[in-house]
């Protein structure tokens, strides 16, 4: 499958910082991309450069074999939702979603019914004469997409565009996103901070770290087998192990595990640890969390080596409890250092 | 008793500042020849001494014309000045916004000296036009101010989400831009006008023959107080409160927003 967007080799700095490095990333028509990393990773400057908003200090970026480097946002067949919406405040709901149709020069007729269809895919199809103070986050959320949607870009970018919904809504929309983004077609390119957001949207997860891609992949792939230590920290929790490697093993005070190349460090998930009879641990934390305890144990034999387990929400484990614990071996990821 | 002190207080200082122009508008209604007591009016004689006065009523279209035309170009003009500021990076920036609000601090009757000497050198004569421009200068500061004041980042946001449908820079302006700002822009404009509309010491260096109300209210004081200066201050003052109130309005909207 040949790339729909082509980043090559972008290095951008704001005066003395630099906050990309060299970065290269393939978007795939059809696909929805999450660039997922901590403020400061420089996910948000990679999509304004998508976006034509910031010229990259080196670098291209090519959209359908075309060359958009330099080229303005208007002119490029990109769209964005930006994070506060960012909707025109004096125009109702249905001019918004007609605006960059109006900008084409398309008759009003044309934009008002097109506008509507897409109001209605959003599952706002009453609210056309409203004005965007009359809507709620969420439904403001929808216009900004209908509006950007409805120019029929061949890439739309989201900057963190559920940041400033409440969580239970946050949930509600990211499958909207989805099912949204799957009946259009269009390629989605959305920037998070939030993991469990990105696993639930991604087709393709890029993990970002200091302005440079630590890992991409699917989620999947990108959670149960993370290529960095980065990686396995920010994707959900992860317990580190330092160990020595040698013979396509690596040993550790928790075991010895395969590593395919040679590695100074493991990660564990709390998923795959369980009660079990190997390794003897004095648990020191318990966290109740509905569906499982988080439990954080230390090992008897090295007390300065903690370990994160998932129990079961029924487990009677108290903080100063001695446990048994056993690690699913076929789980351990082998970190490259 | 603390509140009677204070009440008291509150009666005497409101007292000081409105019973001139109480005095003023009531005397504007006298009935006879003199401005003094013993009132005996009401009577209407003296506003239409001052509306079959063709010198004053001359002034006073002259007066709606400059103000009008003046406050829109000062608004014009202080609103792409509050763009310009707000969006570009300028070199200096803040040394050139503070150039553009100086003349705020600069008094009236210097800045009206210098435009008579420059226009004396460039050879614009004294007109209303040379007023006029007086009124831009001492008004656009003003303008600037205001409408910068409500330029944020949201907005930049707003106008780069229009850029991104594919509006032109002039698209951006009059479409978005401008009606986003609109209470801004309109408070802007009638504070102009209120300036504008009774500005003396410029109107009075650079007209000669056709001149504004102020100016020709002065004319008139010189050959002393009659009940019909009362009556045209008092349509003086009458316009100012409506301008003031009208601003005040915008003023309130742009916050409820």
């Amino acid at each position: 499958m040949s790339a729909l967007v082509s980043i090559e080799n972008i290095t951008h700095s704001f005066g003395a910082t630099r906050v990309l490095s060299d970065v290269s990333l393939a978007i795939a028509p059809a696909s929805y991309t999450v660039l997922l990393g901590p403020s400061g990773s420089g996910k948000t400057t990679l999509l304004s450069i998508l976006g034509g908003f910031l010229q990259p200090g080196q670098g291209r970026v090519l959209i359908k074999g075309e060359d958009c480097t330099a080229m303005a946002p208007a002119k490029r067949p990109t769209a964005t939702v930006f994070q506060d919406y960012a909707l025109f405040p004096h125009m109702s709901i249905g001019s918004n979603v007609g605006f960059g149709l109006r900008m084409k020069g398309v008759a009003k007729a044309e934009r008002d019914s097109k506008a509507r269809a897409m109001l209605d895919l959003v599952g706002l199809a009453q609210s056309f004469d409203k004005k965007p103070h009359q809507l709620s986050g969420g439904q403001r959320q929808r216009v900004a997409l209908a509006r950007a949607l409805v120019v029929e870009p061949a890439v739309l970018l989201l900057d963190e565009p559920l940041g400033a919904l409440d969580l239970k809504l946050r949930r509600q929309m990211q499958d909207e996103l989805k099912a949204i983004q799957k009946r259009v077609g269009t390629a989605f390119v959305h920037v998070t901070h939030d993991q469990e957001e990105a696993m639930a949207l991604a087709d393709h997860v890029v993990v970002m770290n200091h302005g440079r891609i630590e890992d991409e992949g699917s989620p999947e792939r990108v959670y149960g087998r993370p290529a960095t230590r980065f990686t396995a920290t920010f994707m959900g929790e992860s317990t580190i192990i330092a160990g020595v490697s040698a013979n396509g093993m690596i040993g550790t005070a928790v075991g010895d595990f395969a590593a395919p190349q040679v590695t100074t460090h493991v990660a564990i998930r709390p998923e795959h640890v369980s009660i079990g009879h190997d390794i003897a641990a004095r648990a020191v934390d318990v966290v109740y969390q509905g569906s499982f305890k988080r439990v954080t144990a230390v090992l008897q034999s090295a007390p300065d080596i903690t370990l994160l387990a998932r129990l079961p929400a029924d487990a009677t484990t108290k903080p100063g409890d001695d446990l048994r614990l056993t690690i699913d071996a076929a789980h351990v990821i082998a970190l490259k250092d | 008793m603390t509140k009677l002190i204070a009440t008291f207080y509150a009666a005497a200082l409101y007292g000081f500042i409105f019973l001139p122009v109480a005095v003023l508008v009531l005397f504007s209604f006298q009935g006879s020849l003199f401005p003094i007591p013993p009132f005996n009016g009401p009577s209407l004689r003296w506003y239409g001494a001052v509306l079959g006065d063709q010198r004053l009523t001359t002034g006073l279209l002259n007066s709606i014309l400059v103000a009008v035309v003046t406050s829109a170009i000062a608004t014009l003009l202080g609103f792409l000045s509050a763009w310009g500021f707000a969006r570009f990076h300028l070199p200096a920036s803040a040394v050139l916004r503070g150039l553009i609000t100086l003349p705020l601090t600069v008094s009236y009757l210097i800045i009206g000296m210098g435009l008579l000497i420059f226009f004396n050198w460039i050879g614009l004569p004294k007109s209303l036009v040379a007023a006029g421009i007086g009124h831009v200068v001492i008004n656009l500061p003003l303008c600037f101010a205001i409408v910068y004041s409500q330029m944020g980042e949201h907005q930049a946001n707003i106008e780069r989400a229009a850029r991104d449908l594919g509006a032109a820079e002039w698209q951006v302006l009059t479409l978005i831009t401008a009606p986003m700002l609109w209470p801004a822009l309109f408070a802007s404009f009638f504070l102009s006008m209120t300036f504008s509309w009774d500005e003396f010491v410029i109107s009075f260096l650079l007209t000669r023959f056709d001149t504004t109300l102020p100016v020709e209210i002065w004319n008139m004081l010189r050959a002393g107080l009659n009940p019909k200066t009362n009556a045209v201050g008092a349509l003086v003052f009458g316009v100012s409160i409506v301008l003031a109130i009208v601003f005040e309005l915008g003023m309130f909207r742009k916050r409820a927003a």
